[in-house]
């Protein structure tokens, strides 16, 4: 057992930390008022490194490791939540074509990933029946000659209107069930983007139905092997899972931060709210939640980056990680009292952006799925 | 990072997990049934180096490390959580302090039996109007020659009834009030000194808990433990090490809440199936295991932080307060599985369930420690 940070990390996180505090976080308010897509922090992130996190420089690469993603993710959710998931959705992209693409596609698609050059990455699995249960998905893929033809539609893509590669999940065979990954490029023949859904949070980030109509994809687009594409889906998710934990850690801390200020400055009965036991508790409780938070997650990201399996530990991570940094974002708003419902705090803004975390890339519901079933195993 | 375990803390894990299933598991009913001391265990534990993980060799402990020390509570509390009680307190409340505060002279007399374990020792602090408010203490030392004269009265102290030696806190200078706290190394054969009746408790009930009355008691003053007035740091530096003992008894305890539960769902069947195949069912297991996970991360980053002689107010604050409460969760849901089983005492469920109450009480109650975490959030 070992708690501390690499010299290497300890650059990363002191980088991105001040990046995310310096730069991203004066625009978060208006990212969010605006619903705008944060494509300039998107390349200011690539200047940098961020976006390709998960593999290495041959490809344009970072490779910094999961743990020092995890930090880096961390970090500028607690900057800009809608910035973190583009970057999330990008290094989860990238990563899953450096582990299942060929060389050919890595290095069609890599080096354009990490430098936001084609834009960013996306990941169409889910179906508007086909949440949740993502094995029962509709979207076909039916081989004709050096081709597949892709027929049906994603819904809540995220990144799908910016991305310069999307990885589709589709049935290539009915009976016996095959699932195939594709990668897909923009401009494609009957592939078309739909308009951006209108979300509680999370408002910077671009989230879109993708359809496709008779949309011919080339062989050398499919990822990985024939029927592979189920095990990769999952194996991206799994990664995910860590990354989606990190991001509500990092926006569940700068909640805690901004309550703690502001629990310190307030005056109420002649003194400080903080001197308040009812407020030193909610502080204590979110502070005690999120560094336990903080340590599964760590620890799902050392065994990722140490090459063993870390299914039931991701699922713990972000069940623990989202639900505590929804208490916490909620006792933040609490604290702030009518400040903080109003938009000239960032709490608010921190727990619509939270809400979401308990729910994509896997429910809470899911991952509790995961975690019983390997415990009755 | 580094989330794998030492060669040493592997081995010590294997070592007190075969040692608790085996020998304590099969008493721990009858031990909560009738309220024995386990002095076989006791002694038991001492051979195998338990009564004094983290204390160096050379004064009679095992020489480990306090990740050691948490492994081997874990593993104790799971079987027994009385009998870990018994070793927590001797380990992290009467050996730590002496290691820490002691001189050379009363290290080698006292540590070097206590951490062998040929002698048991106790710590007494909390008074009837002492609980959390500690530094609200009756008892009097007067300073009277060559030795102190103590009197008052100690409330709830674990292994007065059995202990050798006692870790006592005493008033040298009311004026002071917690600065006026002096603490000294009490030998428990000393005159004036009388045990008062076993509390009669809701759980952990192989663990002796008593009174201590003293009256004109003589303690000479190189018993004297630290300066007077050190009393209070004393005091709260050791509670600091004692809470990563009791959250690590506190996950023992969750986790055998646990298992017995997950053994328990896979077998009983309900509607044609075994429960655990209901989400109900699967949704207490997950939420345990979770939690389970975080506790002892945040105790092994305490004892970490601990053995670099790093601040860990705070962060052993954290790993006691998560740790009991969700001992305490943990203790609830393990009788909801088992239904009307786990309200009957042919399941350690219930038993699970009191012996966890304690837990978010001793050593600093879950609102002390709130504030404890929340003083150290305002002072960053």
């Amino acid at each position: 057992m070992r708690f501390e940070l690499t010299e290497e990390q300890q650059q990363v996180l002191s980088m991105v930390r001040s990046l995310a505090r310096k730069t991203l976080a004066p625009k978060a308010a208006e990212i969010d008022e605006e619903s705008r897509y944060p494509e300039d922090h998107m390349r200011l992130l690539a200047e940098l490194g961020l976006l390709g996190m998960l593999f290495p420089a041959s490809c344009g690469g970072s490779e910094a490791g999961a743990l020092a993603y995890s930090i880096a993710l961390r970090e500028i959710a607690g900057g800009c939540a809608s910035t973190a998931v583009g970057m999330a959705v990008t290094n989860m992209v990238g990563e899953t074509i450096w582990r299942f693409g060929n060389e050919e596609q890595r290095k069609k698609y890599l080096p354009g990933l990490a430098s936001y050059s084609i834009g960013a990455g996306a990941f169409a699995l889910t179906e508007p029946s086909a949440g949740s249960d993502a094995g029962s998905l509709q979207t076909t893929a039916l081989e004709d000659g050096d081709r597949y033809i892709l027929s049906g539609s994603k819904v809540f893509i995220t990144n799908g209107a910016f991305a310069g590669v999307t990885i589709v999940a589709a049935v290539t065979q009915k009976e016996p069930r095959k699932i195939g990954a594709f990668l897909v490029e923009p401009g494609t023949p009957g592939f078309s983007v739909g308009k951006a859904e209108r979300k509680l949070g999370l408002k910077g980030s671009n989230t879109v139905s993708l359809t496709f109509d008779e949309c011919p994809v080339p062989k050398q687009n499919l990822l990985g092997n024939t029927g592979e594409g189920f095990r990769i889906v999952l194996a991206a998710l799994d990664g995910g899972r860590i990354g989606i934990a990190s991001q509500a850690l990092g926006i569940a801390r700068s909640a805690l931060d901004t309550a703690t200020a502001y629990a310190k400055e307030r005056k109420q009965f002649g003194q400080s709210i903080a001197d308040f036991q009812a407020i030193q508790w909610m502080l204590a409780e979110s502070a005690t939640e999120l560094d336990a938070g903080q340590l599964l997650t760590y620890r799902a990201a050392w065994l990722k980056e140490q090459g063993r399996p870390f299914t039931r530990e991701a699922s713990m991570a972000k069940v623990f990680a989202t639900e505590a940094g929804n208490r916490a974002c909620h006792k933040a708003v609490q604290v702030l009292g009518g400040y903080g419902y109003i938009r000239e705090y960032p709490v608010e803004r921190n727990l619509r952006d939270i809400r979401v975390t308990t729910i994509y890339e896997g429910t809470s519901e899911i991952q509790r799925i995961v975690i019983s079933r390997s415990l009755l195993k | 990072m580094v989330f794998d375990l030492t060669e040493e803390q592997r081995m010590i894990q294997e070592m007190a997990r075969s040692f608790a299933q085996k020998e304590v598991l099969p008493k721990a009913a009858e031990l909560d049934e009738t309220g024995r001391y386990p002095a076989e265990l006791v002694r038991h534990m001492s051979e195998l180096g338990l009564m004094g993980v983290a204390v160096p060799e050379e004064y009679g402990g095992a020489g480990m490390d306090n990740i050691c020390y948490v492994i081997a509570m874990e593993e104790i509390a799971r079987a027994c959580a009385s009998t870990a009680v018994i070793m927590s307190v001797n380990n992290s409340l009467v050996c730590d302090p002496l290691m820490k505060f002691g001189t050379e002279a009363q290290k080698k007399k006292y540590l070097v039996p206590l951490a062998s374990g040929q002698k048991l020792g106790c710590f007494g602090l909390t008074e009837p109007g002492a609980g959390s408010d500690a530094g609200s203490q009756k008892t009097t030392a007067v300073r009277n020659g060559d030795h102190y004269v103590v009197n008052g009265t100690k409330n709830f102290i674990t292994n007065a009834p059995e202990a050798d030696t006692c870790i006592l806190f005493t008033m040298t200078d009311r004026e002071k009030k917690h600065k006026g706290i002096t603490a000294f190394i009490l030998d428990m054969k000393t005159q004036g000194i009388t045990i008062g009746k076993h509390e009669n408790k809701m759980g952990i009930k192989a663990s002796p808990t008593s009174s201590i009355i003293l009256e004109e008691v003589k303690v000479p003053v190189e018993n004297r433990l630290g300066n007077e007035g050190d009393g209070f740091k004393v005091a709260m530096n050791t509670l600091d090490g004692g809470r990563i003992g009791i959250a690590a008894q506190a996950i023992g305890i969750a986790r055998a809440a646990l298992e017995d539960a997950l053994a328990y769902a896979k077998e009983r069947k309900q509607f044609g199936q075994p429960i655990a195949e209901f989400q109900a069912i699967q949704w207490m297991l997950a939420d345990m295991a979770t939690e389970i996970d975080a506790s002892r991360l945040l105790a092994y980053r305490a004892a970490w932080l601990k053995d670099r002689k790093a601040k860990h107010s705070k962060e052993s604050a954290m790993a006691k307060l998560y740790a009991s409460e969700t001992a305490m969760r943990a203790g609830v849901k393990g009788i909801q599985i088992h239904g009307g089983y786990g309200y009957i005492k042919e399941y350690p469920a219930e038993r699970h369930f009191r012996d966890a109450k304690i837990t978010e009480i001793y050593e600093g109650t879950s609102e002390i420690l709130r504030l404890v975490i929340a003083s150290a959030l305002l002072k960053d």
